[in-house]
């Protein structure tokens, strides 16, 4: 999804959005350096497999960034690896106090935002360029674009939207949002490292690593690589089973449990 | 140690799962209740979504109610005939419910609604049941003989038509009312997302005047069938149904009804509905607290469930 769906009607605000959006893109152009370097990536797996006795996993991802414009080559640049989950909708709902009874009584739906998120860097990401150029590439946890549904339109809003602010909050408790500006290491001057942490609850599905090397506050590479989490083994097949025969897995299970509670009867049975 | 579960997608802590199966297993064979109410809450707490949690908790139900009511259907506890009549009238009840429950749904506000009426209901049949047994208590520890048959007099209801002997529950009277306690259960079940069992072992207890066990004996037959078809019906139509938590909840659960049940028989007929009828109460105020008092958190994050 786009992340400024203008839909039908909404007016005069959709019109100064599309300015300010075209606006920005002009800009990208004039302040973006021609692509100086080339990075290279490797992924330590291509698929993370869960079987029953998965608690989570930990993915390797090496990197080397090639000068192509013989710059010099200890001039260390700077890497931030985001790692996007699928796309989901997810609701943040707000609880507010309602003739003494505690309700929900407001929610924001943010829309195809990503399951798992994780941002990787070698140092803090905001001392890495102008804030301009950091939103623009989505470069930091609170700088990615989370779509909401806002009375018919669709639009990311203000970071210190508290619906966004808790959303990123609760996330990052869950485990599936995470920041760590340490967690990309140089084992040379042009040679680096990201350990990225899959936590047993990750969404099943295809993953994607972004990685951006910036020189000088610039953006100078930009490269993809993607994997997969996936169920194998018994877990695929019950997965499978439920998905594709659920009128005889729901047989199975009732089944099942009827056999066990037998069971159960006959063990502590007192004669 | 973890176990990863397919549906629910995430791992779980296997004995964390098998004592929380143990611990309401055993309420469960004890006072002819599912256990759903208690379970559900438990299993959305260890991060299980609430989806799989309510779909999963079916099969649970059916596997420790099994293993509670074959042991009162031993000591000719189970009323066969009365379990039939009732839930002729609870499968029409259902269907009501699931129609009334998407009606609610589209008006808005069903979350408070179900609660407040939840909590309502489950509060007056705890206090009046709390009462009652009290004063049975009192009245067995003062000495004067116990009443013959069960307390209160024949309401005018009993007298209807189409009367009907229950045998085991030693009753003779019409199978209209039976018939509407059915249904009221089948339609709170669908509405509020329980198994009934805390309704209607009162109301077997107290309405139509069965006797104490065999109410509960009943009452887990009648959990028995519905959870199986609950089973059935969530795995067809949400696809939510997590067998390995299913099973891992059942080890512990049917063990735990062996224990509750045993338990249960010993125990004298209005120390069963005193301590019902405080576990109800409790239920009730703990519904009313989470209603009343500040959440750690106010904001809470779900994902929107995709339909299939």
């Amino acid at each position: 999804m786009s992340p400024l769906h203008p839909s039908a009607g909404a007016g005069p605000a959709w019109f100064l959005r599309f300015a300010f959006l075209t606006l920005a893109l002009l800009a990208s152009f004039v302040t973006a350096p021609a692509r100086a370097d080339r990075l290279v990536l490797s992924v330590s797996q291509q698929t993370v497999s869960i079987s029953s006795s998965f608690s989570g996993a930990e993915l390797v991802l090496f990197g080397v960034a090639e000068a192509t414009d013989g710059a010099p080559i200890d001039d260390a640049p700077d890497v931030v690896v985001t790692v996007r989950g699928p796309a989901e909708d997810f609701t943040t709902w707000r609880k507010a106090q309602v003739l003494g009874l505690w309700v929900n009584t407001d929610s924001r739906t943010f829309i195809g935002v990503p399951a798992f998120l994780t941002v990787l860097s070698n140092r803090p990401t905001d001392e890495m360029a102008s804030l301009a150029i950091l939103r623009r590439e989505q470069i930091g946890l609170a700088r990615n674009i989370f779509v909401q549904r806002v009375s018919g339109d669709f639009a990311d809003v203000v970071p210190s939207d508290p619906f966004r602010a808790a959303f990123l909050r609760l996330q990052s408790a869950h485990g599936l949002y995470e920041e760590n500006p340490k967690g990309v290491t140089f084992l040379a001057p042009r040679v680096f490292r990201a350990e990225v942490r899959i936590p047993g609850a990750a969404p099943i599905g295809a993953y994607q690593i972004e990685v951006k090397l910036l020189r000088n506050g610039l953006i100078s590479a930009t490269e993809q690589a993607t994997f997969e989490v996936r169920k194998i083994g018994f877990e695929q097949r019950v997965a499978e089973f439920a998905l594709n025969d659920a009128l005889l897995y729901g047989l199975a299970v009732a089944l099942g449990s009827l056999i066990v509670g037998f069971i159960a009867n006959i063990l502590f049975r007192k004669e | 140690m973890t176990i990863y579960l397919p549906i629910a997608e995430l791992p779980v802590a296997i004995f964390t799962i098998l004592a929380m199966g143990l611990a309401v297993g055993f309420i469960s064979g004890m006072f002819g209740v599912g256990g759903g109410f208690l379970m559900t809450p438990l299993l959305i707490f260890t991060g299980v979504p609430p989806a799989v949690a309510v779909a999963s908790v079916s099969p649970y139900m059916a596997a420790s109610s099994l293993s509670g009511a074959l042991s009162y259907w031993r000591k000719g506890l189970v009323d066969t005939t009365l379990a039939w009549v009732l839930l002729s009238g609870g499968l029409v009840g259902t269907v009501s419910g699931v129609l009334l429950f998407l009606w609610l749904r589209s008006i808005g506000q069903v979350d408070l609604a179900i609660r407040l009426s939840y909590m309502l209901l489950l509060g007056a049949i705890g206090l009046l049941m709390l009462v009652e047994s009290v004063r049975a208590i009192l009245r067995a520890r003062s000495g004067a003989p116990p009443s013959v048959r069960r307390p209160g007099t024949r309401p005018a209801f009993m007298r209807l038509p189409l009367k009907m002997r229950f045998r085991r529950s030693r009753i003779y009277i019409s199978a209209l009312p039976v018939i509407a306690i059915g249904y009221v259960i089948g339609l709170l079940g669908a509405v509020l997302g329980v198994g009934g069992g805390f309704i209607l072992v009162p109301a077997l207890i107290y309405l139509l005047r069965v006797p104490t066990q065999t109410s509960v004996g009943t009452s887990l037959v009648l959990t028995l069938v519905t959870m199986a078809a609950a089973t059935v019906l969530h795995a067809v139509a949400n696809g939510t149904v997590d067998a390995v938590l299913a099973l891992v909840m059942m080890i512990g659960g049917t063990v735990g009804a062996q224990f509750g049940a045993r338990t249960g028989q010993t125990l004298k007929a209005e120390n069963l509905r005193l301590l019902l009828g405080l576990l109800v109460l409790s239920v009730a105020l703990r519904v009313g607290a989470e209603l009343v008092t500040a959440p750690g958190d106010t904001f809470a994050v779900t994902m929107v469930e995709t339909v299939r």
